[in-house]
């Protein structure tokens, strides 16, 4: 077994004694050691402790098969004499440890193990302990012998510096293992920023290897430039821990990276001040940021548009002049428009009977929303509610249209009621009615009048046509008497004319002064007859006109000469004064003439002595002809000088009157001058005389 | 009193008023004239043609054929259309003095006519008698003068 055992030891040893022997590294020779043990023994956990020669602490140099929670709970003085480790370094010999573990503070647990103090044969004190794992309780030979050589190799490299080189080699490999694991960029610079130290992510960033392309170069240059200009102005701002934004370029990408640039400060006392940056990477999160905005103001965007949507609807519901409610499946109101809050709110100040209204709407309106809630399928309901205003109270008959509001998956959301107020149809109604018979009313009446004013039509025409025979029959009959009438007195004129003239024989003076009687009454009657029928017929329109243009003073010279006689008879001087510049005179001249004959017989009639004059002048503003006749007669006083024109009207009514006529003829003058659109006016003192004044058109027009 | 003779001219009065015929006709007679009478339209065609007087007075108010259609009827009949028509009209209107010229008549008297004014008339309007008596020749077509 041993020759077995020294054959394939003895060469293990042999190079292990190699190794150690060409090895002035304690950390490796320790571990080089502790893997042979692993390899070579049966021991399953090792570990080996150098001490510390500055502060006296046992120092963990190489391990094999060692919990990690057990390497960093170990710690472990040189000048803790009481620990049983520490004084297994003191001896000799290897100390046993059994697995009850009495002795705390191992880092081997729940196996027996050996302590091996390191030193040289010659050495007083041992500088390291090996502690090896032995199944068997026992030290096995190739562990002891390891422990010998091992304690040799300490005791030979043992010393202070080698020992603080080792372990500050040691940490900075740890810091550099650490800083590179780190995926951030980290860079070391001084403050002039000079780059000290970089991690790999770094140095992917700020170098270029010798192979790299020419993009890549210029890349890391100008990341560089990039990191040394942010620094600068960091150095500037002199701030203890600084923090910005860093564009800087991917050299193999080619894209935009965005960093954020952490840089402090750190203040070595023998090197100075160092500038530590890290970099990390938030081009990602700058995107995931600009998204999440985006997102945000689309959102913002969004609850504006529901707002405004909101607000517009609400505008839309509350401008609706019908109460307008939405209510949910439990029948509550969750919206209302204004008209709809008078009838089911009551505002703080009301009194106990319009909240009463109130709610009793509330519970109307309930009953009336059911039914769209639970008559199953039916999506609307209309109905009359009958309401109560709860201000005035008065009785507010409305129209009611329940309508469900579904969700996209057809549940019922909402219900929405649009009441209408009836009171208002309801009024518009009977006022229409009222219009209505009104109207109907009015009809009637018009057709009644219509037929009223038919038959009045009707009436008139019949009337009409009566009149018109009348007239002709008056007419006929106006002809008719004027025959009948001179027939007869034709006949009395015609026979005592001819016994006046002696036809039948002679007559006896007393016998000629009877038949002068007869003769001169029926003269008398023939005048009266003519001058009735005269004014009949004007009276009845059936006097025509027969327009002429004449000359006045021919016209008067005519009148003169047919009254000569009597003129002659009267003693009289009669004259007539005739401008000459007076103008023909259109009108009818058969009646001027016998309105001028009348008025000239009259003033020789009423005139005693002294004279009488025509006149006759012309107004050219007027246009109007003037034919005066002014006598210097008895006159007539005033108060009876409009009764002169009246009919039958003589002054002197006495039956012994000496003045003969009619007493017709001013009547009838007055009329045609009427007639021919003039007038006759009189002035007279009684006993002085009377001017007489007819006044006409120049030019009369037929009308 | 001249008795009336053959030589005198012979006056056809037509009156259906009977006084107002036999006052003209006495008159007439007194005055000269030989005097035949009718009394309506139709019998004084009748007479005039049988007749043919020298002149004749014709009320137009007449009975069966009033006096403007015996006139038309005479002025149209080449035997008779020489013979001058005096018309006696009541109607004192111009419009009967158109018509009763229109149908005619040569000239008229208006109601109530003196019987003098008459006979002034109808010697005005006859014709000159020559020894054998009127000839009734055209020239004894005279205008009518103007009377009012």
């Amino acid at each position: 077994m041993a020759v077995h055992l020294a054959g394939v030891d003895v060469e293990a040893k042999l190079a292990l004694l190699e190794f150690l022997l060409t090895n002035n590294d304690l950390q490796v020779s320790a571990r080089r050691a502790v893997d042979w043990l692993a390899a070579h023994s049966t021991v399953e956990q090792a570990l080996v402790v150098v001490s510390d020669p500055s502060s006296g602490s046992l120092l963990l140099v190489a391990e094999h098969g060692i919990s990690s929670s057990a390497i960093v709970d170990f710690s472990l003085s040189r000048d803790d004499e009481a620990h049983p480790l520490v004084r297994a370094m003191d001896r000799l010999e290897p100390t046993c440890f059994d697995a009850t573990g009495s002795h705390a503070r191992a880092p081997i647990e729940g196996v027996p193990f050996f302590a091996i103090p390191l030193r040289a044969e010659d050495d007083t004190t041992a500088h390291g302990l090996l502690l090896a794992s032995a199944p068997g309780s026992d030290l096995h030979p190739d562990v002891a012998w390891l422990g010998r050589m091992l304690g040799r190799q300490v005791s030979r490299l043992y010393s202070r510096q080698t020992l603080a080189e080792t372990r500050f080699g040691q940490e900075r490999m740890l810091l550099y293992s650490i800083i590179n694991a780190v995926t951030d960029p980290i860079l070391l610079t001084d403050t002039e920023g000079k780059l000290i130290i970089a991690n790999t992510h770094a140095e992917k960033l700020f170098a270029a290897p010798e192979d790299a392309s020419e993009g890549w170069r210029r890349a890391a240059g100008l990341n560089n430039m990039l990191f040394s200009a942010a620094l600068s102005t960091n150095a500037v701002a002199q701030t203890d821990l600084a923090r910005r934004e860093l564009l800087l370029v991917d050299p193999l990408e080619g894209s935009d990276l965005l960093f954020e640039l952490l840089s402090s400060r750190a203040t070595d006392e023998r090197q100075g001040t160092y500038v530590v940056s890290i970099l990390r990477n938030i081009t990602d999160l700058a995107r995931a940021k600009e998204e999440i905005e985006e997102s945000y103001r689309t959102l913002r965007l969004a609850q504006a548009e529901v707002r405004d949507e909101r607000h517009r609807l609400d505008l839309i519901i509350d401008s609706v002049a019908d109460p307008i409610l939405v209510t949910d499946q439990e029948g509550d109101i969750v919206l209302m428009n204004e008209p709809a809050e008078r009838l089911f709110t009551a505002p703080a100040s009301a009194g106990d009977v319009a909240l009463r209204h109130v709610r009793a709407n509330g519970a109307h309106l309930t009953s009336f929303v059911s039914n769209v809630l639970t008559r199953g399928g039916e999506q609307r309901y209309r109905g009359e509610i009958q309401l109560t205003d709860p201000v005035s109270g008065r009785a507010s008959p409305v129209e009611g249209l329940a309508g469900q509001i579904l969700s996209e998956q057809g549940e019922l959301m909402w219900v929405v009621t649009i009441l209408h107020d009836l009171t208002e149809a309801l009024e518009k109604a009977r006022l229409f009615e009222q219009l209505r018979q009104a109207s109907e009313e009015l009809e009637r009446k018009v057709q009644e009048a219509t037929a009223e004013l038919a038959d009045q039509n009707e009436l008139l025409r019949r009337q009409h046509i009566a009149l018109e025979q009348a007239s002709a029959l008056k007419s006929q009959f106006l002809a008719n008497m004027s025959h009948e009438f001179r027939t007869p007195l034709n006949a009395i004129l015609g026979y005592t004319h001819m016994l006046l003239h002696g036809v039948t024989g002679p007559v006896s003076d007393t016998q000629r002064k009877s038949l002068s009687r007869i003769d001169s009454n029926s003269r008398h009657l023939l005048a009266l007859i003519n001058d009735i029928l005269d004014i009949t017929r004007i009276e009845a329109g059936r006097m025509p006109l027969n327009l002429t243009t004449f000359k006045i003073p021919e016209l008067v010279d005519e009148v003169m000469s047919e009254l000569e006689a009597i003129i002659k008879r009267s003693n009289l001087t009669v004259r007539s004064t005739m401008p000459r510049a007076l103008p023909a005179l259109k009108s009818d001249r058969q009646k001027v003439k016998q309105i001028v004959l009348n008025l000239l017989s009259n003033a020789l009639k009423f005139t005693p002595a002294g004279s009488v004059t025509i006149a006759a002048t012309y107004d050219p503003r007027g246009r109007t002809v003037t034919i005066s006749v002014q006598d210097t007669g008895v006159g007539i006083a005033a108060e009876d000088q409009a009764k002169v024109f009246e009919d039958f009207r003589q002054l002197d009514s006495s039956p012994a009157r000496g003045y003969g006529g009619t007493g017709l003829g001013l009547s009838i003058c007055r009329r045609l001058s009427q007639m021919l659109g003039g007038t006759i006016d009189l002035e007279s003192v009684s006993g002085e005389g009377s001017t007489f004044t007819l006044r006409l058109p120049a030019r009369l027009r037929r009308r | 009193m001249t008795k009336p003779d053959a030589e005198e001219a012979l006056v056809l009065v037509v009156e259906d008023y009977q006084d107002a015929r036999e006052m003209y006709a006495a008159y007439l007679q007194f005055s000269g004239y030989r005097v035949a009478e009718a009394t309506n339209g139709e019998e004084a065609i009748e007479k005039t043609l049988e007749l043919l007087p020298d002149i004749i007075l014709m009320d137009l108010a007449l009975p069966k054929m009033d006096g403007w259609e015996a006139t038309r009827r005479l002025k149209s009949d080449e035997r008779t259309k020489h013979i001058p028509i005096v018309a006696l009209t009541g109607h004192a209107l111009a419009g009967h003095a158109e018509g009763a010229r229109q149908a005619g008549c040569d000239s008229f008297v208006t109601k109530p006519c003196l019987p003098d004014t008459l006979v002034a008339e109808i010697k005005k309007m006859l014709p000159e008698r020559g020894p054998q008596g009127g000839d009734g020749g055209k020239s004894a077509l005279r205008k009518p003068g103007r009377r009012r």
